[in-house]
């Protein structure tokens, strides 16, 4: 658009500066959830990779493991190998799922509670308040000058602060080798480079997110709480200042006068107190926001505000906007946890989660995959017969070797031969897999040289493991002129 | 930026960029000073690029880079552990017979991987790459072999190769029927007619079979035998079978005989490892060599 020449317009600012938060320490319900999410979820994340798993020799015996160099994802009972990836993006859907469901129920509970980004600041915001102290002892000793006691207790967070994301690094590490090994190797600085260099990385960024951008993670960089915005609805549990109840905010004091001058006055004191304990620095008064995260933790600084001014707790509580309009209009509050929405979510997890268990119950240990040769297509033997090849891959899952059988039927009067694959005593072809390895065999498939051979013929083989029964069955097809 | 102190968004307080769409306007949200720093730090990572990688072209040159680093020679590199490792493997084929090899589940692993690998690089050009031959280049996956299709008769024919520049090569030589006037037109198109039906196929309407019989007999037998089906030791072809190099129409057939083919094939051994063609053996014979 062109701008009218006498209207006056005046340089805003292009960039403007982080303004620091300083969460004030609280303590209450939510508080001591945050505290147990928090512990379970470290100890979840150092325990697992020291939890051993009895595989038989010549397999790790780590529970979880994400073995890159042989391409084997190992959790408990599971072993994946590349070609099953399908179970991760199983996984991500559910995960994705229970997002959506646990965001129609309770608005951001995985920001607020379970987030790395916000277990991580929890923790750093714990340590430096320990070292230099709570919300204003932090205010003044930014604004000190540089004295002794301000350069060791710069000095402590940061080298407790750089410990830790040391830690959180180096565990990610546990994951990918075994782990006590990799303890001892790590300290003895005889680990490979490559486990350095990532124990480093994530140092880096566990120091940088968890330390320095905190909030700015969930402000700039996270697209979920966009996302989020767009997934809530009015029947959301959110974690709301009861607007209808808190204003006009004023102090016990203005209240008295306004109620005995036959005012109204609201249950909000404006103490700032949500704002003061609030890890992002909003003001959960102005409603619903990109910047919260719905921690609770002003639920908790607010309720202990309202104990000591003796007026009722929750005055911001998890609630919804269309309660607020109900009890606006002297209705009742109505909470619709179970709604079409919420339904569709959870049946959308069950198939999802029932179709991922069935898969993972019916896995077989063997595996046969076919390849029909492209070129030729056929070939016209000199006898007279079509031939038609075929690249088979047997793959044994077993942590023994497994011997197969291959059975070939669709095609009347073929004869199946192969130059790996070797007869059997009952005529089948037979090849031994070694232990959790493939094989490929090339398979030829030939008419006797009278048959009648049409261009497409479905064709199966099965494959199957003399040790176990099972049956992999693959149907492909044989090609004639 | 412009931005219009008259204009106030009245829900959140803050001012706008007095851009406007349909009557909605931007609000103006300064970006966080840190994001201006990371700009900053990718234009210093930009310099460090230029130091440490090759990236400012020179007049006839380019400037190397601190390290010289090039992808190059990350592949030669790269090509290098992996011929490294290859020679490992092949090791055992070096020291091995080549019915070791195909006894030896996991030296056929590696002899198959190998030859289907040198197949494509050499032989597929002529052969196809799944070794079913074109018009003048045989199919070596049907079954019919011109010089033998055991294993040791397919390594002897790479190692050496056919009509080649080789002491040890297959040669022999078909004599060109017509051209050469040994015999008239009118004899090779009842030669043809009746090579046509040593496989089965009809001859030419009219022409002689009989005659065909006798010129067949008194011409061709010493090479290709008595019943047609050839000799692998002088590389007459098998004449009975559903296969034909050259083709087995009319006229593919009287040019075959009226002035020889007599195709050619290099000696392998002269541009191959001894391990690459015995994997190379292997191979060709799995796409339908015989005993």
């Amino acid at each position: 658009m062109t701008l009218a020449s006498e209207e006056i317009y005046d340089d805003g600012p292009l960039y403007a500066a982080a303004k620091k938060v300083y969460p004030q320490k609280v303590w209450g319900t939510y508080r001591r959830l945050k505290w147990i999410v928090l512990w379970i979820a470290l100890g979840v994340y150092y325990i697992l990779p020291f939890i051993r798993w009895n595989r038989g020799p010549n397999q790790p015996s780590q529970a979880v493991l994400v073995d890159i160099a042989h391409s084997r994802f190992y959790a408990f009972f599971i072993e994946l190998w590349p070609q099953e990836v399908y179970y991760f993006t199983g996984l991500l859907i559910l995960a994705a799922l229970i997002l959506f469901l646990s965001n129609a129920l309770f608005g951001r509970v995985w920001c607020g509670y379970a987030c790395p980004q916000t277990v991580w600041t929890d923790l750093f915001t714990w340590v430096e308040r320990v070292i230099e102290g709570d919300r204003r002892d932090r205010i003044k000793l930014d604004e000190q000058p540089w004295t002794a006691d301000k350069i060791v207790k710069r000095v402590a967070k940061h080298a407790a602060w750089l410990l830790i994301a040391l830690l959180t690094g180096g565990a990610a590490m546990l994951y990918f080798v075994d782990a006590p090994t990799l303890m001892r190797d790590f300290f003895t600085l005889k680990a490979p480079f490559i486990a350095y260099l990532w124990a480093g990385i994530l140092t880096f960024t566990t120091y940088s997110l968890a330390g320095h951008m905190r909030e700015q993670v969930c402000l700039y960089m996270c697209p979920w709480p966009r996302i989020q915005a767009a997934l809530t609805d009015n029947d959301a549990l959110n974690v709301t200042y009861r607007f209808d109840r808190g204003e006009p905010r004023m102090s016990v004091k203005e209240a008295v006068k306004a109620h005995a001058h036959g005012q109204p006055a609201g249950d909000c004191i404006d103490c700032m107190q949500c704002v003061a304990v609030c890890p992002t620095g909003v003001d959960i008064r102005k409603g619903a926001q990109l910047g919260c995260i719905q921690c609770g933790l002003c639920i908790d600084a607010c309720d202990a505000v309202m104990t000591k001014v003796k007026r009722p707790t929750r005055l911001i509580a998890y609630d919804t906007d269309e309660n607020r309009d109900r009890r606006k209009r002297g209705e009742k509050n109505l909470y619709h946890l179970i709604r079409p929405r919420t339904i569709l979510y959870a049946a959308a997890i069950a198939l999802t989660g029932s179709v991922m268990l069935y898969a993972l119950l019916t896995r077989t240990n063997s595996h046969l995959s076919v390849l029909h040769v492209r070129a030729p297509l056929y070939t016209q033997t000199a006898q007279g017969g079509i031939r038609n090849g075929y690249t088979l891959r047997f793959s044994n899952k077993l942590s023994e070797p497994s011997d197969f059988a291959l059975e070939v039927s669709g095609v009347p009067g073929t004869t199946v031969t192969s130059v790996v694959a070797k007869p059997l005593a009952d005529g089948r072809l037979g090849a031994r897999v070694d232990p959790d390895a493939t094989l490929e065999v090339p398979v030829y498939v030939t008419t006797s040289p009278d048959a009648k051979v049409t261009a497409s013929t479905p064709i199966t083989f099965t494959a199957i493991d003399a040790k176990t029964g099972e049956r992999s069955v693959v149907i492909d097809h044989f090609f004639g002129p | 930026m412009i931005t219009d102190p008259g204009h106030v968004d009245k829900i959140s307080g803050q001012t706008t960029t007095g851009h406007e769409w349909d009557g909605i306007r931007e609000l103006n949200t300064p970006l966080p000073l840190w994001w201006l720093y990371m700009f900053y730090l990718t234009i210093v990572f930009a310099f460090g690029y230029w130091i440490v990688y090759p990236s400012w072209p020179l007049v006839s040159s380019y400037a190397p880079g601190l390290f010289g680093y090039t992808n190059r020679t990350q592949v030669a590199a790269d090509v290098a552990a992996g011929q490294a490792a290859r020679m490992q493997m092949a090791a055992g084929l070096e020291k091995a017979s080549l019915a070791q090899i195909v006894a030896d589940p996991k030296l056929l692993e590696i002899a198959l991987a190998e030859g289907k690998a040198a197949f494509g690089d050499n032989c597929a050009p002529c052969h196809g790459s799944g070794g079913q031959g074109q018009k003048g280049y045989p199919n070596l996956t049907a079954g019919r072999w011109l010089w033998g299709g055991t294993l040791d008769q397919i390594q002897t024919t790479i190692t050496h190769g056919i009509r080649a520049d080789d002491p040890d090569t297959h040669t022999s030589l078909m004599p060109s029927f017509g051209k050469d006037g040994i015999l008239k037109p009118e004899q090779v198109r009842e030669v043809v007619s009746y090579v046509r039906t040593l496989s089965g196929l009809d001859p030419e309407q009219g022409v002689d079979v009989a005659a065909g019989k006798k010129i067949f007999a008194e011409n061709c037998v010493a090479c290709h035998g008595e019943d047609g089906k050839g000799n692998t030791d002088m590389g007459s072809a098998n004449l009975t079978t559903k296969v034909w190099q050259y083709g087995s129409d009319l006229k593919d057939l009287t040019f075959t005989i009226a002035y020889a083919r007599n195709s050619t094939m290099p000696a392998w051994g002269q541009r191959l490892d001894p391990e690459t063609i015995k994997a190379l053996a292997v191979y060709v014979h799995s796409l339908g060599g015989g005993t």
